[in-house]
Order: structure tokens, then C-alpha cells, then sequence
């Protein structure tokens, strides 16, 4: 979450100093969300994400170093300079993209999800994980509007599909508020229409997504089906680098930002869960997670 | 050929060899109840036969079929010509039953392949064979399912993904552009996305405007995409095997009105060439170029046009994208005169690209400017009559190379 953060905000400098180019979303406020369900994953477990995927990347362990070449459009990145900002890839890392058109990873990510299938019911092969290889399926609230959406909520439940499709509901679609443009804007009630499981979770709490994250990996692994997580959470900076962002309102976020710097947020979690008891719990954890940020900012190797 | 397999349906009736037809059109067993060469097996037009020796030669004639009665001619040639005969869709079956045995990481997805065996029959019986992941029966969702066949690909399947009819697949043009075509690029080569895209399309009997289309044009400017269009029962199976072992993501047309074309095709394995075209008939005055079920127009045109005095090349270029300029170029140069005959429409179609690689590359080789006959640019009528004259038909293929040769 750290690396995530420091990442992102040191693209925005780029781009504004002139040497990133491009389409460039990025991630702040969102962290808790992708450290929450990636980093319980195995690696035979697949990733599929949006143009928002910087963070989703780094968290399924591709190299902060091969990530930012990729933004620079060096060879050494990821995908050769080939994909740039929003076509992240990485196959030793099972993560699948990185995808530009909103709704079009998620077909992708439901045949990762059958292919998973496939290899444990036709191939016989054994996963080293225990059960069925994992995909997680990350998009956002105007994805929830959109055919593909529907049409793969209703194919992985149909064939029992391990995969979680996550949405992560920012609350808006560039600067089209999710309010104005969903007749029902309670997304994980339309999983149940579907037959599988729809869990509302805080998406700034990544002790609380990590625990829905865990049950949904857990009943795809086991070959339950699917099941949809609707992470509540926000944007703090606008769609892209090149969104003015004049419609979102300035106070909009002060309840999302009650979490906003890492340290208080989870010190914050901490205290209000276990008040008291584990004030110098909290005390060794403040210091160690401030060791952790500088050791995120100097090397980018951890998260 | 007709007389031949009336006479194979009495030869099964009978006992006396223990065969089925299904043998005795391998000739297996012509020769071993004699158990020597030279014996031969007489049919007569009645259905009687004998065995072991020709019974209709006398007087000690040493040579024993030195005349070979009409009927057991045929009998035998029916018998002894290599290879097995069938349908187009069946060749197409053939081919991907074949390699979804060779390899089971072969699958098939679509809307009624499974239990309904396929709208067109090319996947009857396979989803009995290899149960119901392997032969996926889907929704009818596109572009959610070409999609899952692009992620299914990307994770080491290979997915042969059924468009009912080619035209639906216009809803899946996000997947197959951006996923099919430009995931191994934007990857940057770490993706293989080995999937076929198949379907019938094409302008059938009074289908309508919606289900006459030719995709063919509007797919072959996505980038990382490889396009072919199969013709006869050979280059269909050919080419189907050929499309699943490539790696790369491949589109095959079919045509709706060619699956009940019949032909002989070889026992053995063999795969079509993706890449290249076919020489349908040598000719040294004019090249003509087609694919898909103008080839039958074409030839129907060269048989007037051979009447008339004319020797043209007729070749099928079978491989729209990328073309085969080799086989192609070695054509324009030998003949100088180029005529285009499509099914596409006139605008924006595979013709108009064949044009300008042609001039591209052969401009100095060519006597005549290139003649391109394609379909009406409009929606395809249901009245026959009008139906009929929005396409190519022999009469103006025969009067377009009069006009090129004069």
C-alpha cells in the first residue's frame, strides 16, 4: 500500500513534469482494495484489472522498476514499452492486464476462470494451491452498467467459475457520478439476481476488505462459483491525469479521508478495534510501518 | 461415380465377404477371399456377384481383366481410389475432431455446438465425445464469450471459438479487435492468444440482410490478426487443422451455402497451408482471383470462357489476410491481365486492398488496369431476384475478362 501510494504519486510528477506521456490513471485512495484481495492470492492465481492498474500490478508482484519503464515506454518494462500506462502485463506473475476499454477484461478474466476449470476437470492437473487457480476481476462502478458486466456475472455462475469479481465503486465514471447513471446504484445486490453472492465491503479498510477477500477466494478455490464484492471506496485524484475534476465536489472525500495517510489508517483501524489493550501494540506498529514507508520509497520492493 | 455406389449398397446387403461399404471403399477386401492377385470381384447390374475369379472370361485367357466390365470398373474405382469422400461441414468436423484428439487442450465454444451439435452440424456428436467443458454450449453473449475464449487462450487453452453465423460476430468486435488482435502485441509478446474464430457467413438463399454479411472486409485492417476462407472439403479440414495448431489468433470464413459440397479428401493427415493460396486452373492469358463460393462462379465462368478461346488462370486466394503475393505475383507476371472476383462489397473490400498490393508491387507487370467485380453496395435484398443481381454472377465474369483481353 505504501509502495502503491509513493508509486503513484511520483507518476503524477512525471506527467506533469513533461516526461510521461499519455492516458495516465492512477490509484491514490484505492490501495486498500488491491493490497487487500492481491496479496492473498497464490502465484498460480490471475489478475485481471483496468487502465487503472498500476497498483494492481505491483501488488501481484510485478517489479515497481518494470512497471514505471513500462510508463516511460522503455524496453526494460513490462511489456516492452509496447502497452504503456493502461496494458500492463505480466505472464510469470499471472497478471492478465491492463486493459483500455472498460468491460473488456472481465470476459478475459471469466476465461481465465474457466480455463482454471478446464485444467483441473479435463487435463487433471493438480493445482499447487489445493484447490482451483484463482482470477480476480477488478473494475469499477460504470463497468457495472455495461452488457459485458451481465453477460459474465451470468456465465460464471452457470459453470461455478472460481473467480471474485471486484468492484471497486469510486462513486464516479470520469466525471459522470454512478448516482446518475444507475437506475439501482446498489451494486452487489445484483449478484444475487445472478444466483451467486454479492458482499458490500469498506473499501478504505484493508483489514476488513482482506476478510471478505479471504471467504470469495476461498469458495472459488473450493469450486462454490463466484461471488461479486462491492468495495466502497474513493478516487483522490481525479480519472486521469488530464481530468480537470471540477465536478466532484471538495468535501466529497473527508469521509474517505478519514483513512487517507497510511500510518493513521491503520493505527486508526487499530485503535477504534482494540482500544486499550493494544495501545503498545499500535506504538511499535506506527514505527515499523513508518520503516516500511521508507524502505517503500527508496527501493520499491515492498508493499 | 453415381453408379458406383449403387453398386457398393448390394455388395453391403450381402454377407458373403463379411464387409461393410465402409471397408470395401478402402478395397481391403477386394483381393483376400481369392487370396491371390490378379482375382477380382464381378458385380453384375443385378446385384449378383462371384467371387474368385472372372467368371465372363473363358477359353483359357490368361490375361483376366484385360477388358473391365462398365459396373466393375467402377466398383473398383470407387474402391481402390484412396481417401474417403464427404461433406464440406463434415471435412470441417473431421478436422477438428482430429486435432481435439492430437491435443486436449483444444476446446470449442459457442451457442449451440454442444447438445444441438451446431447449427450447421460441424459439431455433431462431439460434445457426446468429449463432454460438456471441452464442447461449451454458451449463452448468447458474443462478445463475453469470444472474450472468454481470448482469456481462456491467454492461460494455455486453445479455443475454437463458433460465431452461429459470422455476422452476430459483430458484436464480439471488441474482443476479437482489441483482445484477439492486439493482446500478443500490447503484452509485449508475453501472451499467445492461439484461438480460431469460425463461422459460416456469406450470402445464402433469401437469409436476409443481417445474416448475408461478409465480415471478411470489416476484419482484415485489425492488426495481429490472421484471416483464410475455405472452399472445398480438402482446404476446409486443411485449413481448420491448420488455423488450431497456429499461434496465433485466426478467423475462418465458411460459407453457408458450400457445407453440402462434396469431394474426396485424403486418409492421411494433412494440414492447408494458412498462408498460401490455391492454383485452381493453370492458364496463361488472365489471373483471376477469388475466394470462398465465387470460386464456383468463376469456374462456371471459365467453362464459357474456355468455350470461347479464353485460357485463364483461376486461382483461390484462400488466405485474406496476409495475401499470398508469391504465388499471386508469379501469376500477374506470367499473365499481365488481373480480374478480382468477390463476394465482399465493392467499398472497403478484400478486393480493393488485393488491388493495391497488386499495384504495389506488380504495377510494371501489368498490360490492363485491374478489374475488381464485388457485391452491390447495399443491404442484401430477401426478394431472390434482386438477391441475385446484388451479387457476381458468371455472365459478368465472362464479359469482364472479354473486356480485359481485348
Amino acid at each position: 500500500m505504501a509502495l502503491g501510494r509513493s508509486f503513484e504519486d511520483m507518476c503524477a510528477q512525471m506527467y506533469y513534469r513533461g516526461k510521461m506521456f499519455g492516458f495516465v490513471h492512477l490509484y491514490n485512495g484505492q490501495e486498500a482494495v488491491s493490497t487487500g484481495f492481491i496479496r492473498l492470492l497464490q502465484p498460480g492465481d490471475a489478475v485481471v484489472s483496468t487502465y487503472r492498474d498500476h497498483v494492481h500490478a505491483l501488488s501481484k508482484g510485478v517489479p515497481a522498476r518494470a512497471v514505471m519503464a513500462e510508463l516511460f515506454g522503455k524496453t526494460t518494462g513490462c511489456c516492452r514499452g509496447q502497452g504503456g500506462s493502461m496494458h500492463m502485463f505480466s505472464a510469470p506473475h499471472n497478471f492478465l492486464g491492463g486493459f483500455a476499454f472498460i468491460g473488456e477484461g472481465i470476459p478475459v478474466a471469466t476465461g481465465a476462470a474457466f480455463s482454471s476449470r478446464y485444467r483441473h476437470e479435463v487435463l487433471k492437473e493438480a493445482s499447487p494451491s489445493g484447490g482451483l487457480d484463482v482470477t480476480l476481476a477488478f473494475f469499477g462502478d460504470g463497468t457495472c452498467n455495461n452488457g459485458q458486466f451481465f453477460e459474465c456475472l451470468n456465465m460464471a455462475q452457470l459453470w461455478k467459475l472460481p473467480i471474485v469479481f471486484v468492484v471497486e465503486n469510486n462513486l464516479w465514471a470520469i466525471g459522470m457520478s454512478h448516482l446518475r447513471a444507475t437506475s439501482d446504484p446498489v451494486i452487489w445486490k445484483k449478484g444475487p439476481a445472478f444466483g451467486m453472492p454479492g458482499v458490500p465491503v469498506d473499501g478504505m479498510d484493508v483489514l476488513k476488505v482482506r476478510e471478505v477477500a479471504k471467504e470469495a477466494i476461498e469458495r472459488a478455490r473450493s469450486g462454490e462459483g463466484p461471488t461479486l464484492v462491492e468495495c466502497e471506496t474513493y478516487r483522490f485524484r481525479g480519472h486521469s491525469l488530464a481530468d480537470p475534476d471540477e465536478l466532484r465536489k471538495p468535501g466529497e472525500d473527508v469521509d474517505f479521508k478519514l483513512c487517507a495517510t497510511l500510518p493513521c489508517c491503520i493505527a486508526f483501524g487499530l485503535m477504534c478495534k482494540f482500544f486499550g489493550f493494544f495501545i503498545s501494540y499500535i506504538m511499535l506498529k506506527h514505527s515499523s510501518l513508518k520503516g516500511i514507508i521508507r524502505k517503500s520509497k527508496r527501493s520499491g520492493c515492498c508493499r | 461415380m453415381a453408379a458406383a455406389l449403387q453398386t457398393a449398397a448390394p455388395l453391403r446387403a450381402s454377407s458373403n465377404l463379411g464387409a461393410n461399404s465402409e471397408r470395401f471403399r478402402f478395397g481391403s477386401l477386394l483381393r483376400s477371399p481369392a487370396g491371390r492377385k490378379g482375382s477380382l470381384l464381378v458385380v453384375k447390374s443385378d446385384g449378383r456377384h462371384s467371387v474368385g475369379f472372372n467368371t465372363r472370361l473363358r477359353g483359357g485367357n490368361l490375361i483376366a481383366n484385360a477388358v473391365a466390365a462398365k459396373s466393375e470398373a467402377s466398383a473398383k474405382s470407387t474402391d481402390s481410389k484412396p481417401g474417403h469422400e464427404l461433406l464440406l461441414f463434415e471435412a470441417l468436423r473431421e478436422g477438428l475432431e482430429e486435432e481435439m484428439d492430437r491435443d486436449p487442450r483444444v476446446c470449442v465454444m459457442g451457442e449451440d455446438v454442444g447438445h444441438y451439435g451446431g447449427s450447421y452440424k460441424v459439431t455433431k456428436g462431439l460434445a457426446t465425445k468429449y463432454g460438456d467443458l471441452r464442447v461449451l454450449d454458451t449463452p448468447i453473449a458474443e462478445n463475453s464469450f469470444t472474450g472468454m475464449g481470448v482469456g481462456a487462450a491467454t492461460m494455455g487453452l486453445r479455443p475454437v471459438v463458433e460465431g452461429m453465423n459470422m455476422g452476430f460476430l459483430l458484436l464480439a468486435f471488441n474482443q476479437i479487435s482489441n483482445n484477439c488482435g492486439m493482446l500478443h502485441y500490447t503484452s509485449g509478446g508475453q501472451f499467445t492468444i492461439p484461438i480460431v474464430i469460425r463461422g459460416p457467413g456469406g450470402v445464402g438463399r433469401q437469409l436476409g440482410a443481417e445474416h448475408s454479411q461478409r465480415l471478411e472486409s470489416y476484419f482484415q485492417s485489425i492488426p495481429g490478426l490472421q484471416m483464410v476462407a475455405c472452399s472445398t472439403p480438402y482446404n476446409a479440414k486443411g485449413l481448420m487443422k491448420a488455423a488450431i495448431r497456429s499461434e496465433n489468433p485466426v478467423v475462418l470464413f465458411e460459407h453457408v451455402l458450400l457445407y453440402n459440397l462434396k469431394e474426396r479428401i485424403p486418409d492421411e493427415d494433412y494440414i492447408c497451408c494458412l498462408e498460401e493460396a490455391e492454383m485452381v486452373r493453370p492458364g496463361e492469358q488472365v489471373t483471376i482471383l477469388t475466394y470462398s463460393r465465387m470460386r464456383y462462379h468463376v469456374m462456371q465462368a471459365a467453362k464459357t470462357l474456355v468455350n470461347k478461346g479464353y485460357d485463364p488462370e483461376v486461382i483461390d486466394i484462400r488466405s485474406l489476410k496476409p495475401f499470398d503475393l508469391y504465388t499471386i505475383g508469379n501469376s500477374v507476371k506470367k499473365t499481365h491481365r488481373v480480374l478480382i472476383v468477390e463476394e465482399c462489397m465493392r467499398t472497403g473490400g478484400i478486393g480493393a486492398s488485393l488491388r493495391a498490393a497488386i499495384i504495389d508491387n506488380f504495377w510494371d507487370y501489368l498490360d490492363a488496369p485491374i478489374l475488381c467485380l464485388s457485391s452491390q453496395d447495399v443491404p442484401t435484398p430477401y426478394a431472390g431476384s434482386l438477391e441475385e443481381w446484388t451479387l457476381v454472377q458468371p455472365a459478368q465474369i465472362v464479359a469482364a475478362v472479354e473486356q480485359l483481353c481485348q
